[in-house]
């Protein structure tokens, strides 16, 4: 079993391996055919063809660490999940204690999903899941010639005729 | 034998026709012809491109984090790549035999994510920070659905190995564990066994109902994984120029995109092992048309290689091509759609299959 364990991760090692060796090499072929002439023009960063004005690195949008942040909570969530997965349901455990242990299992789990879905639903309640949406805010004018008198040209011209101007 | 060896060759033909596939896809749901000047009907055309992807110049921008610039490719690749490792491709043909299976799979995709959070940063370019932020929080966040959904096939099936899934889901588990008996929607109750029958009867989405609702989710989460549309707007062109990618040029760049083609077959493979009978054949034996035996052969013989190697890949093939289907048929959402679509109807819904799942798995003995 010590054995089997082994070969397996070595396998995956040789993938990661692979896919390094892999790139590299696609890399330094395509160094030994490209041509390789900078210029400061050519090395700014694009920006529309505009001279980029400051760095990137600055602030960003908050609501993106506390996507992070609820993530972590479920990920960890689901870190445990993955273990208990594989107990819960085994047969000869079931069978030895008269089906007692599948259902004790579960509803453990079932109150510790609870907890964490109390979470979601506290982050939910406090809005912080909305993302904040542009708020289309509809012009107030007012106008000193009354509404009617719009409408009353309207239905002269036609309504239909007023975009064909 | 490793599944390396198949794996590295066929991810690279597969791209160069999968980049084939797309545009012509493409083409014809929108009424053009697409591609048609570079070989026979146009199918040279992503060779040459690769090609010309070679010959281009490999431009770093003055204000990038130079050694995080050229690394992060590296890592997105190796990330993305390292997934295949534990999938199995035949009955004979086993990837990685470490245990974790499934459950390492996912940890080490998600890696991925840093290396898109290291090429968008250390662009140093308002574009590529932005796609990369974009993508950071719609990956990592489509990833508790998508964990969440394989969780559900672990319990059913007991095991992370994507190996034994595999087995458990076609007529030859009893070759695997004498006692195996498979029951037509998992329920002994209904007295209806299908082991010996096979097919599509055993596949886990029929093997299990709501694994249907579990698969629609997997198939959702799977194309925000993979940073497919309608959830591309990390790369949204109209917004955000290539997102992330946006200072990248030459073969870098190409590594990039290798790295998001793989990741769609990656998704792909793994649905299609999780949920629609992975190497298994899709007919049943019924009485003495021995369907299911004659369209897949013994575990161990060529001829089950060859049958279960089609089998899987054209599951997978399939797959790739309903996401083609849905970039060229959907339009692309808002940032507050994708988190509310997330946050709010995935991960709940998929909460309530991983209990109801529970509950299944426990009516199955």
């Amino acid at each position: 079993m010590q054995h089997n364990q082994l070969t397996g991760f070595g396998e995956i090692l040789l993938f990661i391996i692979g896919a390094i060796v892999f790139v590299m090499i696609a890399l330094l072929v395509a160094r030994l055919i490209r041509p390789h002439r900078p210029n400061p023009e050519k090395l700014t960063t694009y920006e529309c063809g505009e001279d980029p004005t400051g760095t990137a690195w600055g602030q960003f949008n908050p609501r993106f660490y506390i996507i992070a942040l609820i993530f972590i909570l479920f990920d960890v969530e689901i870190v445990f999940l993955f273990p208990w997965a594989t107990v819960f349901g085994r047969q000869e455990l079931i069978a030895a204690t008269e089906g007692l242990w599948g259902w004790f299992a579960l509803a453990e789990m079932f109150i510790f999903v609870a907890i964490l879905a109390l979470g979601l639903a506290y982050a939910w309640a406090k809005g912080f899941l909305d993302w904040i949406k542009p708020h289309v805010k509809k012009p107030v004018y007012r106008s000193p010639i009354p509404k009617a008198l719009y409408e009353q040209v309207n239905e002269r011209n036609g309504k239909n005729k007023a975009i064909d101007v | 034998m490793t599944t390396f060896l198949f794996f590295l060759p066929f991810i690279l033909t597969y791209t160069v026709f999968a980049v084939y596939a797309e545009r012509k896809i493409a083409a014809f749901i929108q009424d053009r012809m697409g591609p048609m000047q570079v070989g026979y009907y146009g199918l040279a055309q992503t060779i040459a491109d690769l090609l010309k992807l070679l010959q281009k110049e490999d431009i770093v921008p003055q204000a990038a984090d130079r050694k995080l610039f050229l690394m992060a490719p590296i890592i997105i690749f190796t990330a993305i790549f390292a997934g295949f490792a534990t999938l199995p491709l035949t009955s004979g043909f086993t990837g990685s035999q470490a245990q974790v299976g499934v459950f390492f799979l996912l940890a080490v995709v998600s890696l991925d994510v840093i290396g898109i959070l290291i090429a968008g940063w250390s662009s140093n370019s308002k574009y590529s920070l932005f796609g990369a932020l974009r993508s950071v929080a719609q990956i990592i966040s489509y990833e508790i659905p998508l964990g969440l959904t394989v969780l559900c096939v672990v319990m059913i099936s007991q095991s992370f190995d994507l190996q034994e899934i595999s087995y458990q889901q076609g007529i030859w588990w009893p070759t695997l564990d004498a006692q195996a008996q498979n029951y037509l929607f998992g329920l002994k109750a209904l007295g209806i066994e299908t082991t010996g029958i096979g097919g599509f009867l055993t596949w886990n989405i029929v093997r299990m109902p709501l694994f249907f609702l579990v698969f629609l989710i997997f198939f959702i989460a799977s194309l925000a994984e993979s940073n497919r549309a309608p959830f591309d707007l990390p790369e949204a062109e109209s917004e955000l120029i290539g997102g992330f990618h946006t200072e990248y040029s030459g073969f870098r760049w190409a590594i990039i995109m290798l790295s998001e083609y793989a990741m769609m077959l990656l998704v792909s493979l793994l649905g299609a092992i999780l949920f629609l009978g992975s190497w298994n054949t899709p007919f049943p034996n019924i009485g003495s048309m021995k369907l299911a035996e004659w369209t897949s052969g013994t575990p161990g013989t060529w001829i089950a290689h060859v049958w279960g190697g089609f089998w899987l890949i054209s599951k997978a093939f399939f797959l790739i091509f309903v996401q083609m289907w849905v970039r060229w048929t959907y339009p692309r959402l808002r940032v507050d759609q994708l988190m509310t679509l997330c946050w709010k109807y995935l991960i709940p819904a998929s909460l309530l299959l991983v209990l109801l799942s529970g509950v299944w798995r426990l009516l199955m003995i």
